[in-house]
């Protein structure tokens, strides 16, 4: 029984509730990591590595920390993470350290990472939480890896670097360039939604404010104008000006 | 007069060329986030220069210092996100006490940049830029121009964005993307300016 479950949290991670193409989190490195496979491999890992590992910490830690400055003690675990991973790949990998840059710091400020400590590691078992920072760091690469592949594949003509004989002859290098990670996105967001993912929710294309890292101490409104529950274990406050502007929003249509 | 010169092109650079919204992908959240109105995009814009400033302002003395000199260089990803958490907690209290006006306007934005990557990254990138003082403050002002700059154009754009008809997919936030990618393209055009001033 426990075991079904913590294979649904797992497989709720990789696909229906994919953290970039679903719940739309981690856009930054989404889009600025995915020129080339490598590149999306080695983010969507390290990312991974440090969401399982915070997650666990986190969880082990959620009756210690006190509940009015838990962001701080959030963002120092996983800034502490971060940092290790920086150290191994430095010592281990310096030729991916290179390439990564400074987006390989930047892992601490991913709304995915401190979206799940709030979201999910802080109410569930080390386990569990575990299980969800891994089920939604391989969704992250999974999208980090689809993005790229469809970069790299028509945008440089290569396939890990390797040139693909007709490809890259009719390459389209506006795909690898920043303005074509944004037009990939767009159109996958787009395919997905009309694959029907997401099928049975009513969830608005927005960008939310749903495991925005910033949501707890923000509840401010103009950014929160389109959230809506994901599902029934986030219990996200809607407050009432929201309600009131989505209905506003319907009976204008 | 030679480093007017390139404290101007480190200024330009930050604002057109390596945009960091549109060029380098950092604080996408903001921009896709509070971009809805003018107004709001504005006020975003202005918070996250002044937080940057101020950032830049404790981050380069500390990281030369205290980080370089006393060999911490790889604590550097957990002080920095420590500085600018408290920073921004400080200059709001700050503002509430004693700039109320300010804080009215500034001040709802203000939670949102503690996690904006476009602080932490550009705080980070002065230091491995090897930039001065001066010229990480200048540097730090460019993006942070750049940045409002992106904000106010794509508000523009996205504000008719809402009266064009598209198909049910891609509606919200995909065709929101692929006008950003549109206005990506208008920036990456400025490319090329860079070279013809160097040469």
């Amino acid at each position: 029984m426990m075991k079904e479950k913590r294979l649904t949290v797992f497989l709720k991670g990789l696909i229906l509730e994919n953290p970039v193409l679903v719940l739309i989190l981690g856009t930054c490195p989404t889009l600025a990591q995915t020129g080339s496979m490598i590149n999306a491999l080695s983010m969507g890992l390290a990312a991974t590595v440090v969401l399982v590992c915070s997650n666990s910490a986190i969880s082990a830690l959620r009756r210690i920390i006190p509940d009015t400055v838990r962001i701080p003690c959030y963002i120092v675990i996983i800034a502490a993470f971060v940092t290790v991973v920086q150290l191994l790949l430095q010592a281990f990998l310096p030729s991916i350290y290179e390439m990564m840059g400074v987006y390989l710091a930047l892992i601490v400020v991913n709304c995915i990472i401190l979206g799940r400590a709030e979201m999910f590691a802080r109410k569930h078992g080390v386990l569990d939480s575990a299980v969800d920072g891994l089920g939604m760091g391989l969704g992250f690469l999974l999208a980090l890896f689809a993005m790229a592949f469809i970069r790299e594949i028509f945008g440089a003509g290569t396939f890990f670097g390797l040139k693909i004989p007709f490809l890259y002859d009719y390459r389209i290098p506006f795909l690898v360039a920043p303005p074509g990670g944004f037009l990939v996105f767009g159109i996958l967001i787009a395919v997905i939604d009309a694959l029907g993912v997401r099928r049975g929710k009513e969830k608005r294309k927005e960008f939310s404010c749903e495991g925005c890292p910033s949501r707890a101490v923000c509840n401010k409104t103009f950014c929160n104008e389109n959230i809506e529950l994901v599902n029934e274990d986030e219990q996200t406050p809607l407050n009432k000006s929201d309600a009131l502007n989505s209905e506003k929003k319907e009976g204008g249509k | 007069m030679e480093e007017l010169k390139s404290l101007i092109l480190i200024l330009m650079g930050g604002v057109l060329i390596n945009n960091y919204v549109l060029q380098r992908f950092l604080g996408i959240c903001p921009f896709l986030g509070v971009s809805k109105k003018v107004g709001q995009a504005t006020g975003m814009g202005v918070a996250v220069i002044f937080v940057m400033l101020v950032a830049t302002l404790v981050t380069w003395p500390v990281q030369t210092f205290i980080l370089d000199r006393f060999g911490l260089g790889y604590l550097q990803t957990i002080v920095f996100i420590l500085i600018i958490a408290a920073l921004v907690q400080f200059v709001e209290i700050i503002l509430k006490r004693f700039v109320p006006a300010l804080y009215r306007s500034l001040g709802v934005y203000l939670p949102l940049i503690t996690t904006n990557c476009a602080v932490l990254g550009v705080t980070i990138n002065n230091i491995t830029d090897g930039y001065n003082f001066v010229e990480s403050v200048f540097s730090t002002l460019g993006v942070g121009l750049g940045f409002l700059l992106a904000m106010v154009l794509f508000a523009g754009v996205r504000s008719k964005l809402d009266n064009a008809p598209c198909p049910k997919a891609m509606q919200g936030l995909p065709i929101t993307l692929i006008s950003a990618s549109i206005v990506s393209l208008s920036f990456y055009g400025f490319l090329g300016i860079v070279e013809n001033i160097l040469l």
